[in-house]
């Protein structure tokens, strides 16, 4: 291995050692939790991603070791790489929390409320930005900006409305398939994604442009208003598929396979990518090995309680401290008052349904 | 009588033909430049003081000496000609007239930087332009001034003009360089910096049609002469593309010493302002740059006397001041109307953002649509506001300076004339009919005596 120096990056008072060319981003990641900024248009997994929404913009008090004088302007830590002994502000900062407030602002502006109709809803990247990040009304009165629908095969369902110009599935089109079919006309507020020529896209892995889209421009047709995300079971599954990796995650309701898609991280990133076969036509339980449920967030809507495995539960209070240097805001600590909900047990262990002797057990059990 | 560098020869007839511009002293700077080290070449431009003419006013001898030379990898020269910013017409000046003085200085330049392949990034719209510009590259490499083996030194160059397709967009180095290698002109994000990889991921320098041309002077006089001219950081003469109210729009050299007063009323510049209206404002660099009112033009908010410099004309920062830019001096009479003014600026912001990133997409088509309901009586006192949270929070946080050459415009015209988009919110229907005009813009401003 060729030696790569370490550099210490603070961000947001936790320092972190993290390799040379690492961007400020990934090393927020390494830290997790809150002091992990947004993305909605970065994706590790593609190259050249990033830089366009402006979710992820951080401040830097100080450039350097070397050069302590902080940057002029908030930059987006998806492109700007580390430096040693650079010290980045995120939530602590009120200039980057309002910065944020106006993305949001501005990617919603023309974005449709239409949610209730939505697929993606439930797994919406803007729908959870806009949770976290965003104001509670819009001050924008006029016509929102809509576009033609167009049909771009019997696959993908592209809703051009929906789409914020995150440029990843024009990237996702351009680095997993051959052919480039799929880029952006016009420009401006007017800009669209578009297939070149109105072709219908036939590239082994071009369904991978659902699992990186992050709102509802582009979703799955053979899903389409079948189901709502979160009424189904996401399980993990594998194939023996020679085209792709075979591992993929089902969206279940019974024995009934509503939806294949990637498996996702717990940035809401492809694990690996799959093909269109296992994506479109693997639509049966008999096609699959089911390994068990997959971990979902526990903030995530489709964690609705049948869950285990919970990933990105919420941040430590340590942490908080750490970062805002004061108690979190708690308006009632449940589990310090009532012995009753026990956060570790979970209920989907519990056969059948939960009764209090079920927490009493375990409470004297622990007490003793 | 002002020192002319530039249009020195402009009013020889026949200066645009090789043979004239040759017979009264052309390429002279070439053939001293070749004689001299890349190196020495780069060191006289330093020592020049020439700050980049295209806008932002950057030491052009330090963007020299940034660009990377790394073993075995090709270097080149761009001249950004895509000269799109609203009132800025010079470059379309120089082109057209003096092509010769522009190819000798991109001659000189690609020589210094050591560039083989230079292009020339030009407007689009200027349609009539590259045929002159190529008509003049033959004439030099007939005459040895181009192509294989240059005045015997061993150097290659070959200039290529490339036609833009009309958008502004293309006049950010990036999105330029981005253009001409055939892709969407969608700015890069920085780091990497052009000079270290540019066009091609080779080192690239993209310099001004101006500055490159004002490279001939500087090699015919010397550095240190050159540095003479002028006052403070603002080095040698610039060109200023004057439109708008006045008695006499044109192009004009100015030496960088002259008041604007003085440039805006004698009768050697603009003229004064014709039909005995009053000046109410202007904006002196082109249409991003602040809008000042004719009181923080003519005098800075200390009571002193504004130059046509760099210095003098940012003197008070966004408050009180405005930007040299890219010198499309824009004249606006007691006539005009600052609100239809901001959103037909607007309006170009937003049909010219390229949608790559949020702020700014979103943002100015919003800001239009804001100011369109003010202009037509159909606005509200928040909207004055929210205009300017927007403008706030677009600027800085895009990708390339469109953002906020976006956002100025309209926080100037907010800052400095706030009383006018009121009386737009508060008399709907006179708005309709007459202009709010002169108001209080020209009063003089009170300064507190300083200690």
């Amino acid at each position: 291995m060729s030696e790569t120096p370490n550099f210490k990056v603070t961000i947001d008072n936790i320092s972190i050692e993290v390799p040379a060319g690492t961007t400020i981003l990934n090393a927020a990641r390494m830290i997790g939790g809150e002091v992990t900024p947004p993305a909605m248009c970065y994706y590790s997994k593609l190259k050249d991603s990033g830089g366009k929404c402006r979710t992820c913009l951080v401040e830097v008090s100080k450039g350097s070791e070397k050069d302590p004088r902080p940057m002029p302007k908030l930059v987006a830590s998806c492109r700007t790489t580390v430096m040693d002994g650079m010290e980045v502000k995120n939530i602590t900062s009120p200039k980057v929390v309002d910065a944020r407030k106006g993305i949001v602002e501005f990617l919603l502006l023309n974005h449709p409320l239409d949610c209730p109709v939505c697929d993606q809803a439930g797994e919406c990247d803007l729908q959870n930005l806009s949770y976290e990040h965003g104001n509670e009304a819009t001050r924008y009165e006029f016509k929102r900006r809509t576009f033609e629908k167009e049909d771009i095969g019997p696959y993908i369902s592209l809703h051009m409305t929906r789409c914020i110009m995150c440029f990843r599935c024009v990237f996702a089109a351009e680095q997993l398939t051959e052919k480039r079919e799929h880029g952006i006309l016009e420009r401006g507020d007017h800009a669209q994604i578009s297939t070149m020529l109105h072709k219908a896209l036939d590239n082994e892995f071009i369904g991978n442009v659902i699992d990186v889209c992050p709102v509802g421009a582009l979703t799955d047709k053979t899903f389409r208003f079948k189901n709502r995300v979160w009424f189904t079971k996401p399980v993990d599954a594998h194939c023996s598929c020679t085209k792709c990796s075979g591992k993929a995650r089902l969206w279940l309701r019974g024995e009934e396979v509503y939806r294949v898609t990637a498996r996702k991280d717990q940035w809401g990133e492809v694990e690996d990518w799959i093909c269109n076969d296992c994506r479109f036509h693997k639509k049966s339980t008999k096609d699959w090995v089911i390994e068990g449920p997959s971990k979902i967030a526990r903030s995530s809507v489709i964690a609705q309680g049948h869950y285990e495995g919970n990933v990105g539960t919420a941040p430590t209070p340590i942490l908080i401290d750490k970062v805002i240097g004061k108690q979190p805001k708690m308006l009632l600590d449940i589990h310090s008052i009532s012995d009753v909900n026990k956060p570790e047990i979970h209920l989907s262990k519990i056969d059948g349904p939960a009764h209090s002797d079920d927490f009493n057990s375990v409470t004297k059990g622990a007490k003793k | 009588m002002a020192i002319k560098l530039l249009l020195e020869n402009d009013h020889i007839e026949g200066i645009r033909y090789f043979d004239t511009y040759r017979k009264n002293g052309g390429y002279r700077a070439a053939e001293k430049a070749f004689k001299m080290s890349p190196a020495d070449i780069v060191e006289e431009v330093k020592k020049s003081g020439l700050r980049g003419r295209g806008g932002a006013g950057f030491p052009t001898g330090m963007k020299w000496s940034f660009l990377a030379k790394p073993e075995g990898v090709p270097r080149h020269l761009v001249c950004n000609a895509d000269e799109s910013e609203p009132g800025t017409f010079k470059d379309r000046y120089l082109m057209e007239f003096h092509p010769h003085l522009f190819i000798e200085g991109l001659l000189i330049s690609s020589f210094a930087l050591g560039s083989n392949a230079t292009y020339v990034y030009i407007r689009g719209e200027y349609a009539w332009i590259p045929e002159i510009l190529e008509q003049a590259i033959i004439e030099a490499k007939n005459n040895g001034f181009l192509g294989k083996n240059i005045l015997g030194t061993g150097f290659d160059c070959e200039i290529y003009v490339h036609r833009g397709a009309g958008a502004y967009i293309c006049g950010e180095e990036t999105a330029l360089i981005e253009s001409l290698e055939g892709k969407r002109g969608n700015p890069r994000m920085k780091p990497p910096f052009p000079a270290i990889q540019g066009v091609w991921m080779r080192p690239t320098v993209v310099n001004n049609v101006e500055t490159l041309a004002a490279v001939v002077p500087i090699i015919n006089m010397g550095g240190d002469e050159y540095a003479k001219i002028g006052v403070g950081k603002s080095t040698g003469t610039k060109l200023l593309s004057v439109c708008g109210n006045i008695n006499k729009p044109g192009v004009y050299e100015i030496d960088m010493t002259c008041s604007v007063e003085e440039f805006l009323y004698s009768d050697e510049y603009c003229g004064g302002i014709p039909k005995g209206r009053k000046l109410k404002a202007c904006i002196p660099g082109g249409s991003s740059v602040p809008i000042v009112p004719a009181n923080l033009l003519l005098k800075t908010a200390k009571g002193e006397t504004r130059y046509m410099n760099y210095e003098s004309l940012s003197d008070g920062g966004f408050v009180s001041g405005s930007m040299m830019g890219s010198g499309g001096f824009i004249v606006l009479d007691d006539a005009q109307c600052v609100v239809r003014h901001t959103m037909t600026l607007a309006r170009f912001y937003n049909h010219e953002s390229c949608g790559q990133c949020s702020p700014c997409r979103e943002g100015t088509g919003w800001m239009y649509k804001i100011l369109k309901n003010l202009e037509y009586g159909k606005g509200k006192m928040s909207d004055i506001d929210l205009l300017w949270d927007i403008q706030r929070r677009i600027e800085g946080n895009t990708i390339c300076p469109l953002g906020d050459a976006a956002a100025w415009p309209v926080a100037a015209a907010i800052r400095h004339f706030r009383d006018e988009f009121e009386w737009h919110v508060l008399n709907p229907e006179e708005s309709q009919t007459r202009n709010y005009g002169l108001a209080h813009y020209a009063d003089p401003i009170h300064v507190p005596a300083s200690a």
